[in-house]
């Protein structure tokens, strides 16, 4: 329980430099602090109302002070005002997470039912036709860009269906669950294969890694089957690795939404932070960083839970 | 070094790994030599969208290029940016990671409290972070990929480093009473470098992914130079019309990465065969 | 009443085609109902893959029989050939007629799940049981192998046991359907003397409890001694000698045999230790290692905030001197603090108080003069550099560019250790486990030490090889005059090579003295008890005692000092501690 206590101690801690890395970083940007938060739209003011926007924004004060107001802003949920939509950013993060949040959960479904079982499997067939296989599978899946994936689905589909994934607006869920399912499901399936195959290739290695443990020989000599020795005494060790794995991917998904949303047109929030680089729209930047890191950082505090449940010897310590 | 190359040929994915990537170091220095069959700028306004052909193997593109000529200036430009931006994160990362390890305290404290933080971001977002503040470009991406790698470096540096100092060599030599250098260097780096041309290669992998990825968004290497990611963008548009220009490219992509996935996975069997369960 | 087992021609090997290997070449024996055979070797002997080839577990771990059959008789009275049985007819043998232990307790129960359940599952497997009466079943196993408090420990996980309980479940585990056959593989030798004790006598009074037959395999022959009827001794896959266990100990006939019996190091009670100078002599003689009043404590924190909450007292006071040319050897079990004083004197912990002085003979501090061989010869080289970067290491150290006359140092002293003269270019990995230990102490000797610390030395080599490195460290010693201080758990090593013995128990030295009569007179009580405990080829059969006693929590409340320590000279050159009550209580 310590363990996870000073998890939950360190997180205010990493998000604190988060937040100080963030803020920095878009101080650093080339040229006045007007332009980095108003992008091109600032060329056109005069002098006098630079400096009026300037004080309007306390932007004349030093950068510890401008740090705290701005965190103060955010403690209380104001990330400023985007620039390009004309509305508080934090209003235009949460339309667009939604696709995002479910795009990411769909392709870490995706790849755990399907990896996990995958891996397995290989695992008690080492050597053999089938474990190749897989392994072949996972390679070449693990060495594919998710871009290049999505693409190739669409030329597929366009050249050789006439049909085009529905793109443009987001179906949510509990308007049209089918229509939803529809337009999100290879979207996920391009974002979850190197997934999926990185979920096979850990849970085979871990597997194989667990099986020739003393404990799996101790379970055979008391008369175990052999399945009974893979599924009850093998697997919950090697879902250890799996689950350190998964959280350490599900960041990827997030980054890698990017992508995808970009190829499949859709209306997240990767494809708004790109547009919000490209747009210079600073304090869209720089609100969407802060929570796509928080969302991260509390999936990977959900991880350690997981870790915590799974392995006695960090929930309970040492000997006691 | 005459036995580990016998065994990586042994290995049947590390043949083929490293065969892949052999011809693409080749392929590269030949494109950056000028070895190409054309010159990738020059249009043959006649000649566009063309398929696959005698002239064009894999044919033009709209401004009628030669696919094959900017595919290897793409790999080369890919290259250039994995290798730097590796090279440039593995360095920073041993010498933070190896130093946190053994000076420990307040160091190590503040190296992974670091680390800690640039972890907390999605690596591609961080790389877009970076590139929002500097703007797009080649030199920018290999910043960028080397930022977002260098806490990786650190912590697969870091780990093995700690076992390392624990063990009883280490100890032996403290009690000769050899110098730090002298230990770090030999009983430590000698030791690492095992581990560490594993995760370089596996690195390179993820490099070229995310060289690809940045410059398909139009924040890597910029038009009119060449690269993997750029092709594929410019591909979109025209799939149905010249799918040519997706499926080139793609492959191009794909296979390289194969190539070091293949040599990295080899290179772990071969050299460090412990460390698949910590990597894990 | 039928044979319980019978193997006739039992070949094994591993790998398949061109890989093929045969590790077991024909081996043969009989088991009678309730007969215990001990199986004994060397690592490589082929034992533990005999062992494991009876129930056929070799098979998961790659190997096939290869020929030769295992007749084994059932509860039933079926004869079951065992070498040719299929894998479903094995599953229901396992655990059921053949029980199992082995020798990493730590590692060979499952770290996810409660001890309890896995317990559970025995009975559920081979004897159909529901979930309440497997656990009623596994509380009266627990009770069994003598589990305090059984109840509270069925929710306990492997990580929150020591490896003496760990074993214990082990045996419980093995035992749960009462079992014909129970095969150990080395089942003591991780563990300490003392636990190792305590199974053994567990082992013998299950035997009698249950009339189960019992493989025992080990390298240990003091181990044979206290339990076995018949012996069969194994070199590479091979029988070479089987009988009695009289017949063997009293009369053995093949050299190997002989050669476990009496060249390796058995303990008796002190009447082979080394004699080296009087007591009278040893006062007059200048230390090589004085040291005084030794202390090194670590901080002991608490919770979130890692509050100090006192301190572990690993080594608490210790003081000793050792001459020229003398061996003390310094003796405990695992936490008693002997590693600690070691380390300390080395660099390798700081000290929290205490003086120790080092001299050599011309009475002149050269460079260096105090060095260490550690325990494990595999771990203590680099494994990536040859064996001239090793041998220059200490003299680099000492700011000495290593040259010609160095060379010429490093070829003298590989040869008087044993090893090659062309090994410098070789890397450790092309070395035995007893050859590494020669180039470590080659190492340890490069820069003309008068002190050689060694900590566990020759504890991680097998029994045979044991013998010749004691033989050269002490040839060495009588050349060069070196000072050991031998770090020991091995009552016999010790007697071997030892003049003088400190005990070490919770920290602290308990008893000090020649070895001669520490070894056959003890006069403190843990003394008593560590030698009570130390199997001899001597007690034949013998009944060991269950002993319950828990090792004592070294860690004090913060400011704590511990009593000044009170010594009763009992013999010339030999004091003990005296507990006082007070202490003692303190002491839970």
């Amino acid at each position: 329980m310590t363990y996870l206590l000073r998890r939950l101690i360190t997180f205010p801690l990493v998000m604190l430099g988060v937040s100080v890395l963030v803020f920095v970083a878009i101080r650093l940007v080339p040229g006045d602090s007007i332009t980095a938060m108003l992008g091109t739209e600032a060329g056109l003011l005069t002098p006098e109302q630079k400096q009026a926007l300037a004080a309007y924004f306390g932007l004349d004060h030093s950068w510890p002070v401008q740090y705290g107001r701005w965190l103060l802003g955010v403690l209380s949920a104001d990330l400023g005002l985007s620039v390009t939509y004309g509305k508080p950013v934090l209003d235009v993060i949460l339309e667009r997470f939604p696709l995002t949040l479910q795009l990411a959960c769909l392709s870490m479904l995706i790849a755990i039912g399907i990896g996990l079982p995958l891996g397995v499997f290989a695992a008690t067939r080492k050597e053999r036709g089938s474990d190749l296989a897989v392994r072949i599978f996972a390679m070449i899946g693990q060495s594919t860009p998710s871009f290049v994936i999505g693409l190739m689905i669409i030329y597929v589909l366009s050249a050789g269906f006439g049909v085009l994934p529905a793109m443009g607006q987001f179906i949510p869920f509990s308007e049209d669950p089918l229509g939803n399912l529809g337009q999100l499901i290879l979207p996920s399936l391009t974002l979850g294969l190197s997934f999926t195959a990185s979920v096979t290739r850990i849970s085979r290695s871990a597997m194989l890694d667990v099986l020739s443990d003393d404990y799996v020989r101790t379970a055979r000599s008391k008369g175990a089957t052999r399945r009974r020795v893979i599924w009850r005494h093998a697997l919950p060790n090697a879902l250890i690795p799996v689950v350190t794995l998964s959280g350490v991917e599900f960041g990827y998904l997030l980054g890698g939404a990017v992508l995808v949303e970009q190829i499949f047109a859709l209306p997240g929030l990767g494809r708004m932070v790109l547009d919000a680089i490209l747009q210079r729209d600073y304090a869209l930047v720089q609100g969407s960083v802060l929570f796509v890191a928080l969302n991260f950082m509390i999936v990977n505090l959900l991880v350690d839970l997981a870790y915590v449940m799974l392995d006695p010897r960090i929930r309970l310590g040492g000997r006691s | 070094m005459n036995r580990f190359l016998t065994r990586l040929l042994d290995h049947s994915s590390g043949r083929i790994g490293g065969v892949i990537v052999l011809a693409y170091i080749l392929i590269a220095l030949a494109a950056q030599a000028g070895l190409t069959p054309y010159d990738p700028l020059q249009q043959f306004r006649i000649e566009r969208l063309q398929g696959p052909s005698l002239a064009h193997w894999m044919g033009t593109d709209m401004f009628g290029r030669d696919v094959l000529s900017r595919l290897m200036i793409g790999i080369g430009q890919s290259f250039l940016v994995a290798f730097s931006s590796v090279g440039i994160a593995a360095l920073a990362g041993t010498l933070l990671g190896l130093t946190a390890a053994w000076f420990g305290h307040l160091w190590d404290g503040l190296v992974m409290r670091l680390m800690d933080v640039l972890l907390a971001f999605p690596a591609i977002l961080l790389a877009l972070l970076f590139i929002a503040v500097v703007g797009p470009g080649t030199f920018t991406s290999i910043l960028a990929i080397a930022f977002v790698y260098t806490p990786i470096f650190t912590r697969v540096v870091r780990g093995p480093a700690l076992s390392l100092k624990a063990r009883d060599f280490v100890d032996a030599a403290r009690t000769f009473g050899s110098s730090t250098s002298y230990i770090l260097s030999r009983h430590l780096m000698l030791n690492l470098v095992a581990p560490l041309t594993v995760q370089v290669t596996l690195a390179l992998a993820w490099s070229l992914l995310t060289e690809s990825g940045l410059s398909f968004l139009g924040l890597g290497t910029q038009p009119p130079a060449s690269s993997l990611g750029l092709m594929l963008s410019d591909s979109v548009n025209l799939m149905e019309m010249a799918p040519w220009l997706l499926v080139f490219p793609g492959l191009a992509i794909m296979i390289g990465i194969l190539g070091f996935n293949l040599l990295g996975d080899a290179l772990r069997d071969i050299l460090d065969p412990r460390s698949r369960r910590a990597l894990a | 009443m039928n044979r319980l087992l019978s193997v006739r021609g039992l070949k094994v090997g591993f790998g398949r085609g061109n890989a093929a290997k045969t590790v077991v070449h024909g081996v043969d024996f009989d088991l009678e109902p309730g007969e215990t055979l001990a199986i004994v070797g060397e690592s490589g002997s082929g034992k533990s893959v005999t062992a494991l080839s009876i129930n056929r577990l070799i098979d998961d771990g790659g190997g096939r029989i290869l020929g030769g059959r295992m007749e084994f008789t059932t509860a039933r009275g079926e004869v079951i050939d065992l070498a040719c049985a299929t894998d479903r007819r094995m599953e229901t043998i396992r655990g059921s007629e053949i029980g199992m232990i082995f020798q990493e307790p730590m590692t060979s129960l499952n770290p996810v799940i409660p001890i309890g359940r896995q317990i559970e599952e025995a009975f559920r497997l081979q004897r159909g049981l529901g979930r309440a009466a497997a656990r009623l079943e596994t509380l009266n196993a627990l009770e069994r192998v003598r589990i305090p408090d059984a109840e509270r420990r069925l929710g306990y996980y492997p990580h929150q046991l020591s490896g003496g309980m760990l074993q214990r479940v082990m045996i419980a585990m093995a035992l749960a359907a009462n079992p014909r056959l129970l095969i150990a593989d080395e089942p003591t030798t991780a563990l300490d003397v003392s636990v190792q004790a305590q199974i053994m006598a567990l082992l013998a009074e299950l035997r009698r409890e249950t009339g189960t037959g019992m493989i025992f395999i080990t390298h240990d022959m003091g181990l044979v001694a206290g339990i076995a009827d018949r012996v069969l001794v194994m070199i590479a896959g091979r029988v070479v000698e089987q009988g009695r266990l009289d017949d063997i100990f009293d009369r053995p006939r093949h050299p190997y045999t002989q050669h476990l019996l009496q060249a390796v190091p058995h303990f008796s009670h002190g009447r082979k230790v080394r004699r080296h100078m009087s007591p009278a002599g040893r006062e007059m003689a200048r230390p090589a290692l004085k040291v005084e009043g030794l202390t090194v404590r670590f901080p002991a924190t608490a919770g979130l905030l890692r509050r100090p909450v006192g301190a572990i007292h690993a080594v608490e006071g210790i003081g000793f001197d050792v001459m020229p040319g003398e061996t003390l050897a310094v003796v405990g079990e695992s936490g008693s603090g002997k590693s600690t004083t070691a380390r300390a004197l080395l660099g390798l912990v700081k000290p929290s108080s205490g003086t120790f002085s080092v001299m050599s003979a011309e009475g002149l501090a050269r460079r260096k003069p105090m060095q260490m061989v550690f325990q494990n010869p595999y771990a203590s080289l680099n494994p990536r550099l040859d064996v001239e970067g090793l041998l220059a290491e200490p003299v680099l150290a000492g700011g000495v560019r290593p040259d010609a006359s160095t060379r010429q140092r490093m070829v003298a002293l590989l040869e008087r250790v044993g090893l090659p003269a062309d090994s410098l270019r070789r890397f450790p990995h092309e070395f035995s486990g007893g050859q590494r230990q020669r180039l470590c102490i080659a190492r340890a000797l490069m820069v003309d030490p008068s002190v050689l610390v060694l900590d566990e030395a020759v504890s991680a080599l097998d029994v045979s090889v044991q013998a010749r490195v004691l033989d050269l460290l002490i040839d060495l010693q009588n050349e060069l005059k070196l000072a050991y201080l031998f770090v020991s758990h091995d009552m016999a090593v010790v007697e071997r090579i030892a003049h003088r013995i400190a005990v070490l128990y919770a920290g602290r030295i308990v008893e000090i003295g020649r070895a001669d009569a520490v070894l056959s007179n003890p006069r403190h009580d843990y003394t008593r008890r560590l030698i009570a405990a130390v199997p001899t080829t001597e007690r034949r059969r013998d009944v060991f005692r269950l002993e319950t006693a828990a090792v004592p929590s070294l860690l004090r409340p913060r400011g704590y000092e511990p009593p000044e320590a009170v010594w009763q000279v009992c013999g010339e050159d030999h004091q003990v501690l005296v507990e006082r009550a007070a202490a003692a209580k303190e002491i839970r």
